[in-house]
């Protein structure tokens, strides 16, 4: 009888402990989102508060942090940064969301054998290829092709684009994928009962119909792409200019920030303003879940 | 143009799409594999990277690749899996779970540079960790704690309700049943995406950059003293990953031999990973089928 009682207790101790581990486990995703958030905003945002630099400022081309107090006082506008973010990333999407969608039809309408026997596999280990090989094939093949068969140093902005479309085909193949495969059989068999093919059946019944779920998939790439620094950073030469062509180079916003971060002082103009970068990549970050959220939404309910 | 025609020019056109990526992939692989293929010996494997000189080898980044790895994963694994257990086993629909998901989701879609400059912010100035493997396994762990979480929630609703049940109708506590059967049950999926998770965070250079820094001391494999500054197990002193040895010596190294370097190592990196795949598809395929069997 007390060695029953004995061992409900502990049952009843270890129902507890379980429960609450699992439940720690869950508040912490929530307090490092918070804690994110707040810590990259306050570093990045002491560029107005402590620096007191004007939004004017701050959103302008003019980069020259360290201008003396005579000539006007520095510069520290990021827009160039962010235009070359926003170029690098939504060319990419552009170019690789054609052919990742592509596959993703061919992976459930065309060959679903094939699809899960080879594309499958090939999509995942895309996936898997560290960014700064590929940053790395982008420097070694690319930027010296670039170089020698169209002109300039081959470090570019084709070079950049080029190198994100591949690192987000597989973000784009494998949610198109699913989103082709969450439709209802009956849409396509309505279709081949009409008596249309198999194209019209894909562009005018699966493709629209998919439609929510291959934005999601885009959108979703483009953050990728967005965000990435390191493979980017070694392959658009890290020019602070606006490109007037794809074959001039570039800076973006996270190559920006791996360039300058370790050579910058703590608490300076300079590096608050790489904090404020930040705080920008993390804005936006955010603003891409709301579309996608929206996106969701409204797929339901429709 | 006839509508057959049609027909057979677009399914020729999403042929040659697929072709296109399997070609793709064939491609990188093979040229990095070949190319890296001059570079490797057993000296560049085993060698201290060189700063000035040619012939530096990338011995003490591989070791602090993996030890990375193992340090991250100790973290990870079990606060992933607590996660995963609370999502599918204890919560309910309300604005708390909502807001985990939009947690999970959040972190998921942070460029990793982001994290590292966390990482930067709080654990190696906040917390004083200095550039260092545990500041390192830290930034690794907000990376891949909401997949490890996401992971484990999916595994787990793969186990059918019926299995709950029946425990819990043979008078086990609701731990009990979660730790004897659903665990048990999930393990060939957890395994397989584990393996996937860690071939990822062995690739991982932006968030590394400014947390497990990019220099390593001198390491002595005699000294077992975990915090003697050049014991290689010790946490709190800085490590180079691969990764980020690739990244550094493409972007600033001032040795002649950039390109034996650079290409040794995208090898070695490139086989690694994709040893990781390789064994969570033969390990997913051969505990499934044990499974199944049983």
């Amino acid at each position: 009888m007390d060695r029953n009682r004995f061992r409900f207790g502990r049952a009843v101790r270890r129902e507890l402990a379980g429960f609450s581990l699992s439940f720690i486990a869950a508040l912490l995703v929530i307090v490092l989102t918070i804690a994110i958030t707040v810590f990259i905003s306050w570093k990045g945002l002491s560029v107005f508060f402590v620096h007191h630099v004007s939004p004017a400022n701050i959103f302008s081309l003019d980069w020259w942090p360290d201008r003396p107090p005579e000539q006007g006082g520095p510069q520290v506008g990021i827009l160039t940064f962010l235009v070359g973010s926003i170029l690098t990333s939504l060319l990419a999407a552009l170019l690789s969301a054609p052919l990742g969608i592509t596959v993703a039809v061919f992976m459930t309408e065309i060959s679903p054998h094939l699809g899960r026997r080879i594309l499958q596999p090939v999509i995942e280990l895309l996936a898997g290829i560290p960014s700064v090989v590929y940053g790395y094939i982008g420097l070694s093949v690319l930027v010296p092709f670039i170089r020698e068969n169209l002109g300039g140093t081959g470090f570019s902005l084709l070079a950049g684009v080029l190198v994100l479309a591949v690192m987000i085909l597989p973000t784009i193949a494998s949610v198109s994928t699913d989103a082709l495969r969450a439709l209802p059989r009956s849409l396509k068999e309505a279709a081949y009962a009409l008596g249309a093919t198999r194209w019209q059946t894909i562009r005018l019944i699966l493709i629209p119909a998919a439609r929510a779920g291959l934005l999601t998939a885009v959108v979703l790439a483009v953050a990728r792409a967005f965000g990435e620094a390191l493979a980017v950073q070694m392959v658009i030469g890290n020019k602070r200019e606006i490109p007037h062509s794809i074959l001039d180079p570039l800076i973006t916003l996270t190559s920006g920030i791996t360039m300058d971060m370790g050579y910058t002082v703590q608490g300076s103009l300079w590096n608050d303003t790489l904090w404020f970068m930040a705080t920008i990549l993390l804005a936006i970050s955010f603003l891409f879940i709301l579309t996608i959220r929206v996106f969701i939404g409204r797929g339901e309910a429709r | 143009m006839n509508v057959r025609t049609k027909d057979k020019v677009a399914t020729c056109m999403f042929w040659l799409g697929a072709g296109c990526v399997v070609v793709l992939l064939a491609a990188l692989l093979g040229y990095i594999v070949i190319r890296g293929f001059h570079a490797i010996d057993l000296a560049f494997l085993l060698g201290e990277p060189e700063t000035r000189r040619a012939g530096g080898g990338i011995g003490p980044n591989i070791f602090n690749s993996f030890y990375l790895l193992f340090l991250s994963m100790a973290l990870t694994v079990p606060l992933g899996l607590l996660g995963g257990i609370y999502l599918t086993e204890y919560a309910r629909q309300n604005a708390f779970t909502n807001f985990i998901r939009l947690s999970i989701e959040t972190l998921t879609s942070l460029p990793s540079i982001v994290v590292g400059l966390f990482g930067l912010l709080i654990f190696v100035s906040m917390f004083g960790l200095g550039y260092s493997l545990a500041a390192g396994a830290l930034a690794l762990t907000v990376i891949n704690l909401p997949l490890m979480v996401r992971l484990a929630e999916e595994t787990l609703r793969t186990v059918p309700d019926d299995l709950r049940e029946g425990s819990l109708a043979l008078g086990a506590t609701k731990w009990q049943t979660i730790c004897r059967v659903v665990l048990p049950c999930a393990i060939p999926g957890l395994i397989t995406g584990i393996i996937i998770a860690a071939g990822r965070v062995f690739g991982e250079a932006a968030a590394l950059l400014y947390t497990a820094g990019m220099t390593t001391p001198h390491l002595n494999f005699g000294q077992w003293n975990i915090f003697h500054p050049t014991s290689p197990w010790n946490p709190f002193r800085p490590g180079e990953t691969l990764a980020v040895h690739i990244w550094k010596v493409n972007s600033e190294a001032l040795i002649p031999d950039i390109t034996r370097v650079a290409d040794g190592s995208a090898a070695v990196l490139m086989l690694v990973v994709l040893g990781f795949n390789l064994l969570a598809r033969w390990l997913a395929r051969r505990l499934g089928r044990r499974l199944a069997g049983s």
